[in-house]
């Protein structure tokens, strides 16, 4: 067993790497700002490209260009960059853009603590674009996740073109643990389709039976346009209800109707169980302590750690809260995905605990949360 | 070559607006220059000079307000043999400042067009940053209160190396956009206009006398022959093509097997400039080496060089779930500013915990076996203590062994400070 000793943001670099990005631009912020050291490492000598934008519009702009060129692209944050990042964020949905966005979330609100963890921008991150379009937002556990799930929010992006959030925390982010990196098993990296040549070249045409357009590059061959503004399939400016309608409602469907196939979750749990705890982050890691404290204490506790959170991969948390009498949803923030949870468990009474002073929640918390 | 303007989108300016003459300049400029469509990208924002992109034949980007000139660095950096013309107004000029500086210090090969016609046409005739504090606007009296902004003398301050200034409806416009956009670095051209839709209703500006204020405002055009400068496109591949390759991780082989038995939490409390972030790492890399899974989180103030310095490893021998500390079985003491930090700690401590401290330094009461070290008499420095500490803590041999501490440390030093650090470890573990 060989094993290295690195953090999650460099097993987030790393794996952007073996993902394929080409493009990185990113604007320093604690504490994501090691990515984009690490990106300076990773990219230059290969011939990819890595800068450092004059602010976080600018950062997360430079990538949607690079990324309209068909270069996979990257950028990173914490929450104040998300922030800024808003405008664009809604430009990477409506012009179906692939990027990977990563917030290494910190304490808040607004500047918060730069050296503190939460996960308190999870419904910021769904809802912080204007339109209110879906999006991807897949959560890391630990430095394994944050290589994986890396090369998984590129395939997404990618097979999707959209942005993909990776809602990591300064709690796995600024945390090193040791990780045998070549007996990983890596997801195949996916390519955006092309645009055949015999097809109409029109940017936001998807092909029959198909939800999401195949790409046409900026600068390739044949012309491609890309915009901000409500469009049709040509990508001129629409004011056509009908026109407007289809596009948007495709948008919805493409995720919406596909979230099963990367609904990336892990369970465990027994036919008898009767408590379910719901969790996802890092804060998955004190609950797997707990289940197993309270297991040997003779409670029926199962444990869902959820991996893909946004679109809510609903059919899943369905199938696990069957057959439960109680939830018990722990977050590190003041209550956001309980409320996915509290909507999908019916008459399932759901119990929320939840702490935001920058410390880690531990398994005793839990336990007597759970208890109690 | 053929005209690039798009046959089926005729422009759909007001009648008079200058923004039209400056589409048909620019596709003057680019049959000039014999570029095929698939060759230019028009990169635009919002306002009417937004509509620009929908009128040409060419690749097209269009985004947010003020934004044009980072999609449009982005591209260039991934397709540097496109021709990038980015196109925005006086708003956009506004609102995307910063991007407009930095585009003229980083002087990538784009061609920046600023359709300035004083004002905000599309949402009213609000006043921008360009207006007049003469000028009539929608904004009231607003506009008297702030200077306009020369951005030509801006821009040669900011180091962009090709400023121009013309007019829209000038005869030789299409020239100037030509001269610009073969310029192989970042080119700016401030294009003053007419907005009859708007600003030309409130205030009384004829042509002649924009020209006469062009001509007053005595700019020299063209190549600014002081931030003339590599591109920067062919400069950062030029740096990068010469960067040496990234380091892979370390790889940590198990040598031995670890005394411990269950879980371990580990504090290391000193001061900054003591290498207890490194000490963590060794300790790590030593736990590695004895086949433990590991983790580490330090904690530090913003102030790196100033206050306390604490690292926080976990050591066990299954996989770490949670990363935060319980009760710690070791505590290392080097200095007060992290003992202080910590200080509820040592209270929670019963004679399982070892604390492993700086002779000289007093610690809050605890239960836990102490082990004083005197560095002062041992003539440690301050920068190895916390290294001697673990040695300490090796020859005590229940966290880690001297195999596995000397093997964290060949992972972690080479040479000299290899030899260095196994100095002072033997000097406490013998
Ligand atoms: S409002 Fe002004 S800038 Fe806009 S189209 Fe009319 S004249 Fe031109």
């Amino acid at each position: 067993m060989i094993q290295s000793f690195i953090e999650g943001n460099e097993a987030i670099a790393r794996g952007a790497v073996a993902a394929g990005c080409r493009f990185f631009a990113g604007y320093p912020i604690t504490p994501a700002t090691s990515i984009y050291q690490q990106m300076l490492q990773l990219l230059p000598p290969t011939g990819g490209v890595c800068m450092q934008g004059e602010d976080e519009i600018a950062s997360i702009g430079f990538c949607l260009g690079a990324s309209m060129a068909g270069l996979k692209a990257m950028t990173a944050t914490s929450g104040p960059g998300i922030s800024l990042y808003s405008e664009q964020i809604s430009f990477a949905i409506g012009g179906e853009i692939p990027l990977v966005i990563v917030d290494v979330q910190r304490l808040g609100p607004s500047t918060g603590s730069a050296t503190k963890g939460a996960d308190g921008d999870i419904q910021f991150l769904r809802w912080g674009n204007s339109g209110g379009m879906p999006v991807i937002v897949l959560a890391p556990v630990d430095v394994r996740d944050c290589y994986l799930l890396t090369i998984q929010a590129f395939n997404l992006a990618e097979r999707y073109l959209c942005p993909v959030f990776i809602a990591s925390n300064k709690e796995i982010g600024m945390t090193r643990e040791n990780i045998d990196l070549d007996t990983l098993t890596i997801p195949e990296p996916e390519v955006r389709k092309p645009c055949p040549a015999d097809y109409s070249g029109r940017p936001f045409a998807p092909l029959p039976g198909e939800k999401v357009p195949p790409f046409l590059p900026m600068g390739g061959a044949r012309l491609s346009r890309q915009t901000s503004s409500t469009h049709g399939e040509d990508g001129y400016i629409s004011t056509d209800p009908a026109v407007i309608e289809a596009g948007i409602l495709r948008m919805q469907e493409k995720l919406l109707s596909t979230v099963g196939d990367f609904t990336l979750y892990e369970y465990d749990g027994h036919a008898e169980d009767s408590i379910l705890m719901v969790v996802y982050g890092v804060t998955a890691r004190a609950a797997k302590t707990a289940v197993r404290q309270l297991r040997e204490a003779g409670d029926k506790v199962a444990l869902l750690i959820l991996k893909t959170l946004y679109p809510v991969p609903e059919e899943c948390i369905r199938q696990h809260l069957h057959g439960k009498t109680r939830v018990v949803v722990i977050e590190m923030n003041l209550g956001q995905y309980v409320r996915e949870i509290e909507r999908l468990a019916g008459n399932i009474p759901v119990r929320f605990y939840g702490r935001m002073n920058g410390e880690l929640i531990n398994s005793q918390d839990i336990v007597l949360k759970v208890r109690s | 070559m053929t005209s690039l303007l798009n046959r089926e989108r005729p422009p759909v300016f007001c009648p008079g607006c200058a923004h039209e003459a400056v589409v048909r300049g620019l596709d003057q400029a680019l049959e000039m220059l014999e570029l095929p469509g698939n060759q230019v990208a028009i990169v635009s924002d919002i306002g009417c000079s937004g509509l620009f992109d929908t009128f040409f034949n060419t690749h097209a980007f269009h985004g947010l307000h003020g934004r044009a000139l980072t999609y449009a660095t982005g591209l260039k950096m991934a397709r540097p043999d496109l021709k990038v013309i980015v196109v925005m107004g006086d708003g956009g000029l506004g609102i995307g400042g910063a991007h407009v500086l930095s585009s003229c210090r980083r002087n990538l090969d784009i061609t920046l067009l600023i359709l300035n016609n004083f004002n905000y046409g599309m949402t009213g005739g609000q006043c921008s940053a360009t207006t007049p504090t003469t000028g009539k606007t929608s904004s009231g009296f607003l506009n008297e209160l702030e200077a306009p902004l020369d951005i030509c003398k801006v821009a040669v301050a900011a180091g962009a190396p090709y400023v121009d200034r013309t007019m829209a409806t000038g005869r030789e416009l299409a020239d100037h956009l030509a001269d610009a956009i073969r310029y192989p670095g970042f080119s700016l051209i401030d294009i003053w206009g007419l907005c009859p839709g708007r600003y030309t209703k409130r205030n009384r500006v004829t042509l002649a006398q924009m020209e006469e204020d062009i001509k007053k405002s005595s700019l020299t055009t063209g190549p600014v022959a002081a931030n003339e400068r590599e591109e920067y496109a062919a400069h950062y591949f030029r740096l990068a093509g010469s960067a040496p390759a990234a380091s892979r991780p370390i790889s940590v082989a198990v040598i031995c097997e670890a005394p411990i038995r269950k879980r371990c939490d580990v504090l290391l409390l000193g001061s900054a400039g003591q290498y207890i972030n490194t000490a963590g790492e060794i300790l790590c890399l030593a736990g590695m080496s004895g086949g433990l899974h590991v983790s580490q989180k330090n904690d530090y103030p913003i102030t790196v060089l100033r206050g306390h310095s604490i690292a926080e490893v976990v050591l066990d021998r299954q996989p770490i779930e949670y990363t935060g500390i319980g009760t710690p079985a070791v505590v290392v003491c080097v200095a007060a500013e992290g003992v202080a930090r910590r200080k509820k700690v040592f209270a929670t401590l019963s004679e399982e915990s070892l604390v492993v401290k700086d002779g000289e330094l007093s610690l809050p009461d605890t239960g836990a076996r102490v082990i004083d070290i005197d560095f002062a008499g041992l003539k440690i420095r301050s920068s190895e203590q916390v290294l001697a500490a673990l040695a300490v803590v090796a020859r005590e041999g229940s966290l880690l062994t001297y195999e596995m501490l000397a093997a964290g440390l060949r992972h972690r030093y080479s040479g000299k400070m290899l030899d260095e650090a196994l100095a002072v470890v033997n000097r406490l573990v013998t």
